[in-house]
């Protein structure tokens, strides 16, 4: 009965979040449970509901350049919260130049303009297991 | 477990919202961690809110969640959304209304798929109550799925129910039809600066005036815009009203009926999982029993504990 739970989240400024919409679709289809939050999240936002909803992974959606900066924050403040079993994957306009830097800072994948949704619940399911331990 | 569940007594977010977890996943052990938590249950004020899907909710949540804040009091929230019936899959999307709330350590929003429940409940949300209340939260705002006329559990998990409806879903009829609108300890009509308003709640008022109370509390009809925050003191005021009155007159009785559904719902459980568990049903109507027949010989002890039927 153990479910995999997702946090889709939008930090930063982007005006719009249908490519976040399009991946939390097809995660619902793929069975997972998936928390949307809506636009312009603030990293702090999002960790803190990562905990409360107690999420296996953090999915962000970022078009707006700022990448280089929200991305490594998570990871960082879910160090601090020790919470950082909790996976980070990306996606969005991020040009390849910039992935190994995300990739160092602790982001476990990047998915690019193009990517097939099915690679991405593929992703998930051979990287994530649902938690079970107190 | 002790130190496990200190640490939720202690209000401790990780280890609570990963017990929320174990219970919503049904994870072998979790009754263990329930039986201290629900022995503190019993003293947050515990608030439903239903109505249809788009009636304003969410939105009627987080201005409510503000109101308390400043009140002082501590806030848990549980937002419950549909799960697929195909892939058991869920969108659970009530956060987005609350956002401005997410880095208030005094609030703690969780959000739950339903998961096959029926009743516009999940089967785990008077446990993941159970445990707001065991981390002190002052008020639990119970947030449905969005119903329709027949979802009237929460009237089993809440101390104060409101049903939020809007101007033009029906005529004077639905407003006398059996179901939610039962339930309601107070009733709003949400998005009151549309055209109509009037009309609803005064048909909501109609209704209650031919309606026998049941507890002498007087339900009211409120007028709210949530989305602008017109009327939402009021509606604080108005529960504030109904927690005294409940306090006084029936929150042990309150209290006593919910443990006992939820007893009755650990039963269920139980019974299926020990007895009559799918993979058995399964294999006698396979080999051509009627339903009936299939419970009876279950419940005879055929095939029980040896897995499927010879």
């Amino acid at each position: 009965m153990s479910k995999i739970r997702i946090l889709i989240a939008k930090p930063g400024l982007d005006g719009h979040d249908r490519g976040a919409k399009v991946v939390a679709r097809s995660l619902r289809d793929a069975g997972f449970e998936v928390i949307y939050t809506g636009l312009r999240q603030t990293p702090e936002a999002i960790v803190a509901t990562a905990i409360q909803e107690d999420v296996d992974a953090i999915g962000l959606s970022i078009l707006s350049g700022a990448h280089g900066t929200v991305f490594p924050r998570v990871v960082e403040l879910l160090k601090e919260k020790d919470a950082k079993d909790i996976v980070v994957f990306g996606g969005g306009v991020i040009p390849e130049d910039d992935i190994p830097a995300l990739y160092e800072s602790g982001v476990a994948r990047i998915f690019t303009p193009g990517t097939p949704t099915d690679d991405v619940v593929r992703f998930i399911n051979e990287n994530i297991k649902p938690k079970d331990v107190a | 477990m002790d130190n496990f569940c200190e640490k939720i007594f202690a209000g401790d977010v990780r280890a609570s919202a990963r017990l929320m977890r174990l219970v919503d996943d049904r994870t072998a052990g979790y009754e263990e961690y329930m039986k201290p938590v629900w022995k503190r249950a019993g003293r947050a004020h515990i608030i439903g809110i239903t109505g249809a899907p788009g009636s304003g909710k969410s939105t009627m949540t987080d201005q409510l969640i503000t109101r308390f804040r400043s009140e002082g009091k501590t806030v848990g929230v549980v937002a419950i959304d549909p799960t697929s019936p195909f892939s058991g899959g869920a969108i659970l999307g009530d956060r987005i209304r609350m956002a401005g709330h997410s880095t208030d350590e005094g609030v703690f929003i969780r959000s739950v798929g339903t998961r096959g429940h029926l009743g516009g409940l999940s089967v785990s949300t008077m446990d993941i109550t159970a445990v707001m209340d065991a981390m002190g939260k002052d008020v639990i705002i119970i947030e449905t799925v969005g119903v329709g006329q027949d979802e009237v559990e929460i009237a089993m998990v809440a101390d104060t129910c409101i049903v939020v409806t809007v101007p033009g879903m029906g005529d004077d009829i639905q407003a006398i039809k059996a179901g939610i609108f039962e339930i309601a300890d107070i009733f709003i009509v949400n998005k009151a600066d549309r055209d109509g308003a009037e009309r609803t709640a005064g048909d909501l008022e109609m209704m209650l005036e031919i309606t026998p109370r049941r507890s002498g509390w007087k339900v009211p009809v409120l007028r709210t815009a949530a989305s602008s925050g017109e009327g939402i003191d009021e509606v604080v005021s108005v529960i504030n009203a109904h927690k005294a009155f409940c306090g006084g007159n029936i929150k042990s009785a309150r209290l006593e009926d919910r443990l006992l559904h939820v007893a009755y719902g650990v039963v269920r459980e139980k019974i299926v999982r020990e007895v009559f568990s799918e993979e058995k049903l399964r294999s006698l109507l396979r080999e051509g029993a009627d339903p009936y027949s299939a419970v009876d010989r279950l419940w005879h002890g055929e095939a029980r504990g040896v897995g499927a039927a010879e």
